[in-house]
């Protein structure tokens, strides 16, 4: 645990909170985009430590939340109709499609494996040379190397029962999309650091003089989002905008440059279309016309009827930043983990799931309306 | 401990469907294999159930044991189904005295793997002073299965001076947990992923009914509630008494006992060690007054000498468990909606 307890440090992170609370002086909106930042935040209690003047507004880094509904169905389709082995990261299985998720698929008798890499997903494909089996490629720029690299190592193996769905999507024009939409309300940003130890700094620094908005590219841990905080803050109070890396110990201005070339290699940029945001142009990676074979969506002509999102559902507006998940008229109520309207809710990225499982305390003796709701178990 | 008593011959090295058939098959397997290791005398008398007489108030408690895989560092499906049941029948405050055992076993499954599962059973039989006196096997067609499941059901008595329930759990109770946890689930998902550490994390399954007799001698009532803290660990059963008894429960982080290596393995595979299983952990809740002197005791038992106090009872947020975090934060701790899934980055 070295490496991490230092940044999780209670003394280190009440000096922090001191210096925060002693810099804000105005009202500022910070959205920290990486939903890995967004469960930080509120499994560490940090959100119920900050000075009230200053509002985190969690970002559209959710992969699983963004990945469009009609590309689940075609998972749920490749494992329920095409009888292939399906094979995801956990974080999918629970995403809602239009008519079931991926656990309800497995649950009724369909190969759905759980990976830690696209590799495993490359080795069942040797070991199951008569079954089709596709890695349902889902991610920012930090997954698309592996997934990336199972494509070459497929290849390399002549394998031709191996293809990945890619749903990649990039976050540099995200942000971009965040900052033009009518309503942002956005000052400044906390970077998603993970990101950032792939593609480097380049991509933000135009970002950063055409907006005139701060970002700090920042890490996971509590100290690394206080410090990104802090640092945010400063500048905000200055009126200064620069692009500064708070996770220096892990992002190198360059980046990862071999990580980058695997990319290269197989993927292309394409437009991408967003669960809850829409179309932005150029925002995804697909699968180059060279690799082909290796590309489920070319592989399997699935047709499938374009199905519409509960109307119910502002996971769009959480997603960009404009709603916080308790301002919506639905959340605990009719979406649960258990029964979710939309993706936030179940994905461990999910900016509804974290205030779902972590939401602060409420004052003392009001009813919890959230526990209520998931009912007893039976213990063992 | 480990016995290493040799497999007596039998016609086949695979359990087939002949040895669930009531036939010869199933006698050779039941004569020279289960009822020679777990011999006793009630038994001995192979008769249909046994017949026993106990004394006073008891308790009744039953378990099914589906693991995979079923051989895990530090034990295996057999130990845990005698755990398992024991240490139910333990946080009842009780003391176990029988077992039955029933065995579904998918053909095809090795005679030397049933043969070690059964010598486990033996073991931790004798460990926990249990005897099984009734039981069942059955085989089922392979793919119908998964090699071998496990039921337990046991009965032990209650003695006068324990008093464990739910009932008793008041405001300002302390909340005491026994040892280290998360060790049971890390052990299992490793060995599942493949992950291999420095040195081996072993899954904590053992007896649990030594350590809460010496307890309840001590402390008799003033030990309110015992739970296990098994499938979804420690957050899910807090939040099931935070429920039931509509009080509120406070825990704080750096105070629950976790081994680094644990730790660590949770943050590789992306889990909470919160709502990680444990097969030998278990919180009591009991009367401020003798808390300290509780954990001092706990600590000089085997298998709970990392024993704690976490948190407390409160009248705020009622039916809540709140957690202050390792850095002074406030957050609610909630139940899972279903198995904890590793993320993407």
């Amino acid at each position: 645990m070295k490496f991490l307890n230092e940044y999780r440090d209670p003394e280190l992170a009440q000096k922090y909170l001191d210096e925060i609370h002693k810099t804000a002086t105005k009202n500022w909106t910070i959205m920290e985009v990486c939903g890995g930042q967004t469960h930080s935040l509120v499994k560490n209690g940090i959100l119920s430590l900050l000075p009230e003047k200053i509002r985190m507004v969690h970002g559209p880094g959710c992969p699983v939340c963004v990945t469009p509904l009609h590309l689940i169905d075609k998972a749920v389709h490749l494992a329920t109709e095409k009888n292939a082995i399906l094979c995801s990261f956990g974080d999918m299985l629970r995403v809602p499609g239009s008519e079931k998720s991926l656990l309800e698929a497995k649950a009724e008798g369909a190969d759905v494996r759980i990976l830690y890499s696209p590799l495993e997903a490359v080795k069942i494909a040797q070991e199951n040379p008569n079954k089709q089996v596709v890695f349902f490629a889902v991610g920012f720029e930090t997954t698309a190397p592996a997934n990336a690299l199972s494509v070459i190592h497929a290849q390399r193996a002549g394998l031709t029962n191996y293809s990945i769905l890619a749903s990649q999507v990039l976050v540099p024009p995200a942000m971009e999309a965040v900052i033009n939409d009518d309503e942002n309300i956005i000052q400044a940003f906390l970077a998603a650091g993970h990101v950032c130890t792939i593609m480097g700094l380049s991509e933000y620094e135009p970002l950063v003089e055409k907006y005139k908005i701060p970002m700090v590219v920042t890490g996971f841990e509590p100290i690394d989002l206080l410090q990104g905080i802090l640092m945010t803050v400063r500048q905000l109070e200055k009126g200064e905008y620069k692009l500064e890396n708070q996770y220096s110990r892990v992002v190198k201005p360059e980046g990862n440059p071999e990580a980058q070339k695997v990319i290269k290699q197989v993927f292309e940029v394409s437009h991408r279309e967003w669960r809850g945001i829409g179309e932005i142009p150029l925002s995804g990676y697909a699968v180059k016309p060279e690799f082909a074979d290796f590309d489920a969506n070319i592989k399997f002509d699935i047709q499938l009827e374009q199905v519409k999102e509960c109307p119910d559902c502002i996971a769009g507006q959480v997603l960009k930043g404009l709603k916080k998940p308790n301002e919506c008229s639905q959340f605990a109520k009719k979406c649960t983990p258990i029964n979710p309207l939309g993706a936030p809710m179940v994905s461990s990225e999910g900016a509804c799931a974290a205030y779902y499982h972590f939401s602060p305390p409420t004052p003392e003796g009001e009813e919890s309306t959230i526990l209520a709701e998931v009912g007893g178990q039976i213990h063992d | 401990m480990q016995l290493q008593c040799p497999l007596p011959k039998m016609d086949f090295d695979v359990i087939t469907l002949g040895h669930g058939s009531g036939g010869l098959l199933t006698h050779q397997l039941l004569e020279s294999g289960v009822f020679d290791v777990l011999k006793n005398d009630l038994l001995d008398t192979q008769h249909d159930g046994a017949v026993f007489s106990l004394e006073g108030k008891m308790a009744f408690s039953t378990d099914s044991f589906v693991i995979s895989p079923i051989f895990f560092p530090g034990g295996n499906i057999g130990s845990l189904a005698v755990h398992g049941t024991v240490n139910d029948l333990a946080m009842c405050g009780a003391i176990p005295k029988y077992l039955s055992l029933s065995f579904i076993i998918e053909e095809g499954l090795p005679m030397n793997d049933f043969w070690e599962i059964l010598l486990s059973i033996k073991v931790a039989c004798e460990e926990a002073g249990v005897q099984v006196i009734t039981g069942d096997t059955k085989v089922v067609e392979k793919g119908k299965g998964d090699k071998i499941f496990i039921n337990t059901t046991g009965i032990g008595t209650v003695p006068q001076n324990a008093n464990i329930s739910t009932k008793n759990i008041k405001k300002g109770d302390k909340i005491i947990i026994s040892n280290s946890i998360a060790a049971h689930g890390i052990a299992i998902m490793s060995l599942r992923e493949g992950l291999s550490f420095e040195s081996e994390i072993e899954s904590d399954s053992r007896a649990l009914n030594g350590i809460v007799k010496t307890l309840i001698e001590r402390f008799g009532e003033d030990i309110h509630l015992l739970r296990d803290a098994t499938r979804g660990g420690l957050a899910s059963v807090l939040n099931e008494i935070a429920q039931f008894t509509a009080l509120g429960i406070e825990i704080s982080q750096a105070k629950i006992p976790l081994e680094e290596q644990v730790a660590g393995a949770c943050e590789i595979l992306g889990l909470d060690p919160l709502y990680v299983a444990n097969e030998g952990v278990f919180v009591a809740f009991v009367a401020p007054e003798i808390a300290d002197k509780c954990v001092d005791l706990l600590q000089t038992q085997a298998g709970s000498q990392a024993a704690a106090i976490v948190g407390e009872v409160v009248e705020a947020h009622p039916k809540k468990v709140v957690l202050t975090s390792g850095i002074g934060g406030r957050r609610v701790v909630s139940l899972l909606p279903g198995e904890q899934l590793p993320r993407i980055c």
